[in-house]
């Protein structure tokens, strides 16, 4: 099945706690519902956006790592 | 049967009745009672917007970082955050924002090369005290290497971090009695300051919050 991204954010390079704080601002930018792809490069940020998307009522579709990449999916959710 | 013993026989038959029927009350409450209980418990904790508190006492780069990025994550969690900045934690408000640090008499801080061929980044350099404390100017270089560090390793700058926190409402709470210590003015800090009070103001602040910290 696909699904449409509807933003995508890249924030490689980029260390904790940028990558969430980045994360809340373009989910603050869609619609209930919409797909955020998240690009980070933060070993940190495999576990602390499972635990934001838990605590905010977001759902993590998928997290996918790649080398020293890791890719999200999130759905909108509130 | 007297009437007397029939009477006492009928009171026997209503305190029995009566408590039979309390009994039965009883246990319908208790049980409605823990249901609707643990159903407002919820209802409550749903509702209730986490807080955190944190009291910055220092100014020196290193422990710039750990309040701005609580405070910016909590924020970003959805939490009321309020900070009240004391004594040399005070400097991190000031609208030129010009942290140092030292690794004098700060042993745990790793003295590494953030430049040059990727052995000589490896290496622990291994400063003594005399030296750090003797040569001019040997703060401005660590400082300088600690920025290059952080910028190689993509953590944000203090400024980046404290502007986030401002705009995602971070309450920024300063120590009136600081300013008037050491002779600053209120001119000298970001307008973005909340108010300016002492700790008699602050504490009712912090004794409502779910999270109080001290750094």
């Amino acid at each position: 099945m696909t699904q449409t991204i509807h933003m995508k954010l890249d924030a490689r390079g980029l260390s904790c706690p940028l990558p969430i704080l980045k994360t809340k601002k373009a989910l603050s930018q869609l619609n209930q519902g919409e797909l955020l792809e998240i690009i980070s490069s933060d070993q940190g940020s495999l576990k602390d956006l499972s635990s934001f998307c838990d605590q905010m009522g977001h759902e993590l579709i998928s997290s996918i790592t790649h080398d020293d990449e890791f890719t999200f999916i999130v759905k909108k959710i509130s | 049967m007297t009437a007397t013993q029939e009477n006492n026989t009928q009171q026997v038959r209503d305190i029995s009745m009566n408590e039979f029927d309390q009994q039965v009350f009883d246990d319908h409450f208790n049980k409605r009672f823990d249901e609707r209980f643990k159903l407002k418990m919820a209802e409550k904790e749903a509702a209730h917007v986490p807080s955190m508190t944190i009291i910055v006492t220092k100014g020196t780069m290193d422990m710039a970082y750990p309040p701005f990025i609580l405070a910016s994550t909590a924020a970003a969690l959805g939490w009321d955050v309020s900070i009240f900045f004391t004594f040399y934690g005070l400097s991190l408000l000031k609208s030129d924002l010009d942290l140092s640090i030292s690794p004098l008499g700060n042993p745990a801080m790793p003295m590494k090369m953030p430049l040059g061929p990727q052995w000589l980044r490896h290496v622990e350099m291994n400063v003594p005290n005399l030296l750090m404390a003797g040569v001019p100017g040997f703060e401005k270089m660590a400082t300088g290497m600690m920025k290059k560090t952080l910028s190689n390793k993509g953590v944000a700058s203090v400024n980046e971090l404290r502007d986030i926190c401002v705009e995602s409402d971070v309450k920024m709470i300063a120590c009136q009695m600081t300013v008037d210590l050491f002779d600053w003015s209120r001119d000298d800090f970001i307008a973005e300051i909340s108010e300016w009070v002492g700790a008699t103001s602050f504490l009712p602040i912090a004794q409502k919050a779910d999270v109080n910290l001290f750094i």
